[in-house]
């Protein structure tokens, strides 16, 4: 077996008095997929926005890709770029064409030259479909070319883990299924994913565990298949029952 | 033909209507003219108090009549867009259109019927129109202050040698572009002081040396303008960014500092740049007048470009910022290429709204005895050889002002143009 890429022990966050994570223990391995559920509110987005430290957790640990997130990582920003993440408000800049959305943090974060950053996003954005868009401005597409874009931009930097908060949950049913797609691409190619949605098909398809979180804690975590088969909390099969 | 309706005018007989309500129209703005401009009063009968009665009246029955939708002729549908859209805009049209005719004479014949221009001295002002005579006596001293006529050229070549330098712009080929924004910030400025300082201050190659005390008029008020709106925007930047650092002693520093500057009025600033600041400098540490009140000045408006451009980052939705972010993106990055294009182009209005009020701050250089236009003005109005052409004066500081305005407003609205985005 090996190293996990992803570590947390023990973590627990606070928003001032209000403990929105209790004693998360987690490990994901690489090329593993992993999907999280879990009500509103039960801090799935917290969990994942501390793997890339854009919320810091006051106790336990995080070690992602070896490197332990506290507030003395000095090369927090090498973690980041590492990690690429996908919101569900998709946050493109507005103010850049898709090309430059993409380019933008290769060029300065990486610094790559910039032919080579604009082949490069070019071909992420033709694995998304949409390298037609590419001189447009965000405001001009749709919801589901947007987020394609936003995941395009996140693989420009290479990452090695990717992270997807809701990546449909904003979007028009008939857009979901294009967004899916590409992320159903992306698992094929291998990539390692932390994805909390409430599409359960995506998660039969491709999650190889999936987690159930409730009031901030980790309910259940098991492989797919026992996951959907036999669940083994009450209120995970409630949770299931409300959402199949 | 259609049953005619005077109340409820359509386009069944459209001419008619249209006959009616033009005559009606024309006769009633004919009237005002009439007796504005040739003190005719074709309503003589009724009292005074009612002259503007009838016109009015007759006005607003033809704008009535006349606004018929989809008349298919484009200039009427346009006018009853814009202007007669029901019969309370048609009222204020006729009110405004009214009043400038009325304004008119009197106006013309003080700017131009019954002024003068010719002559060298007050005696050539006889009519009771503004003398125009003493601007043209005064020019040089409006544009350039006590700078002497004969070196005066140097500050025209300055002038002209910048704003050509402002254009470079415009001109650039792609491959240069990138270059543009450190053009603008930094090299640009230092041209300019460069030039100033060699040229309009002189004291080397020849060039014979004027102290700034001698330095005046509109051109002061551009060099003033120019120095304190390129300082104060980067620092205002800054401080705006240390206002929301995360870092207590930059926050507390930015906020102490914004709120010193935004707490004391400017004319108190001038006054303690030019008596007090003095006082806290080594001995034979000379620093000179006009440098000093650019400096305060500076710091004062970038307090205010401070707050407006806080307000421009604090619009941007916090998705911005986690984006940038989670693309590995530091402090300085995140700024440079994400956060500030965007809060910078949210800003645009108000950013202007802080520089024209500068530029119009800008007369109050006079309590450290600087003299840009508005403070000549002050001089040539109390010349005892010139007494009582204060009016002139000061409406043509105001046309100038107005139009100095005006341009930069402008031009802020097509820069709000150019980059606007959608969202
Ligand atoms: N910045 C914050 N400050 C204070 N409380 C917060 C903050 N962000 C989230 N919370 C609270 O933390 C809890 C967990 O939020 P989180 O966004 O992680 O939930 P979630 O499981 O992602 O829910 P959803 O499905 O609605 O996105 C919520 O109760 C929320 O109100
Ligand atoms: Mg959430």
């Amino acid at each position: 077996m090996s190293d996990p890429i992803i570590k947390i022990e023990n973590m627990n966050k606070w928003f001032g008095d209000f403990q929105v994570l209790k004693d998360i223990n987690l490990s994901v391995e690489k090329n593993k997929k992993i999907v999280v559920c879990g009500p509103s509110g039960s801090g799935k987005s917290t969990l994942i926005r501390c793997v890339n430290r854009l919320e810091e957790h006051q106790k336990g640990s995080i070690i992602v890709d070896g490197t332990e997130l506290n507030e003395n990582t000095k090369n927090i920003e090498q973690v980041r770029a590492e990690v690429g993440m996908v919101f569900q408000q998709f946050n493109l800049f507005p103010h850049l064409s898709i090309l430059d959305n993409c380019t933008l943090a290769p060029i300065w974060v990486k610094k790559m030259p910039k032919k080579e950053a604009e082949d490069l996003a070019m071909k992420q954005l033709e694995q998304v479909q949409i390298s037609d868009q590419a001189q447009k401005f965000p405001g001009q597409l749709s919801g589901g070319q947007q987020q394609r874009c936003a995941i395009a931009r996140a693989l420009c930097m290479q990452p090695k883990i990717m992270l997807f908060d809701e990546p449909t949950s904003a979007l028009d049913p008939e857009m979901i299924k294009e967004v899916l797609d590409a992320m159903v691409n992306l698992a094929k190619q291998g990539m390692t994913m932390i994805v909390v949605t409430h599409e359960m098909g995506f998660a039969k398809e491709v999650a190889d565990e999936v987690i159930f979180m409730d009031e901030g804690m980790i309910i259940e975590k098991a492989n797919t298949k026992d996951f959907f088969a036999n669940p083994k909390s009450e209120r995970t099969k409630l949770f299931l029952s409300q959402i199949l | 033909m259609n049953k005619l309706n005077f109340l409820k005018p359509d386009k069944n007989n459209l001419n008619i209507y249209l006959y009616t309500g033009s005559i009606l129209i024309i006769i009633s703005i004919l009237d005002v003219f009439l007796s504005s401009f040739f003190k005719i009063n074709a309503t003589n009968f009724l009292p005074e108090t009612l002259s503007l009665f009838l016109p009015l009246l007759f006005g607003l029955i033809g704008l009535h009549l006349v606004r018929i939708e989809f008349s298919g002729i484009k200039y009427l549908d346009l006018l009853n867009k814009n202007i007669n859209t029901n019969n309370f805009n048609g009222l204020l049209t006729l009110l405004i259109i009214f009043m400038i005719i009325l304004a008119a004479p009197p106006a013309l014949s003080w700017f131009i019927f019954d002024a003068n221009i010719s002559g060298d001295t007050k005696d050539a002002c006889t009519g009771t129109g503004a003398c125009w005579t003493y601007i043209k006596v005064w020019f040089r001293r409006f544009m350039y202050g006590m700078y002497p006529n004969e070196l005066q050229w140097r500050i025209n070549v300055s002038f002209i040698i910048l704003v050509a330098l402002a254009f470079v712009g415009y001109f650039a080929g792609e491959k240069l572009k990138k270059f543009l924004t450190l053009y603008y910030v930094i090299i640009y400025p230092i041209i300019a002081y460069i030039l100033i300082y060699y040229l309009i201050s002189g004291g080397a190659f020849g060039l014979e040396w004027v102290e700034t005390g001698a330095w005046g008029g509109l051109s002061l008020t551009f060099i003033v303008s120019f120095f304190c709106l390129i300082f104060c925007f980067p620092i205002g930047m800054l401080l705006a960014l240390g206002r929301r650092s995360s870092l207590p002693t930059i926050k507390y520093f930015s906020v102490g500092f914004i709120e010193f500057w935004r707490g004391v009025p400017l004319i108190t600033v001038l006054f303690m740049s030019s008596v007090m600041f003095p006082m806290f400098l080594p001995e034979d540490f000379f620093m000179d007048k006009l440098v000093r009140v650019i400096i305060a000045i500076s710091l004062f408006e970038a307090a205010y470009v401070a707050e407006v451009i806080r307000g421009g980052l604090q619009a941007l939705p916090r998705g911005q910022y986690d984006a940038a972010k989670s693309l590995g993106m530091g402090y300085w990055k995140m700024h440079i290429f994400v956060i500030l294009p965007q809060a910078l182009k949210l800003v645009i209005p108000g950013i202007a709204n802080t520089f024209l009020a500068l530029v119009k701050d800008t007369p109050l250089i006079f309590v450290v005895g600087l003299m840009e236009i508005a403070g000549m003005l002050g001089l040539a109005k109390t010349n005892p050889k010139w007494l009582g052409f204060a009016m002139e004066g000061y409406v043509f500081a105001a046309i100038i002002f107005w139009i100095i305005c005006y341009a930069m407003s402008k031009y802020s609205y097509n820069l709000e143009i150019k980059y606007k985005t959608e969202r």
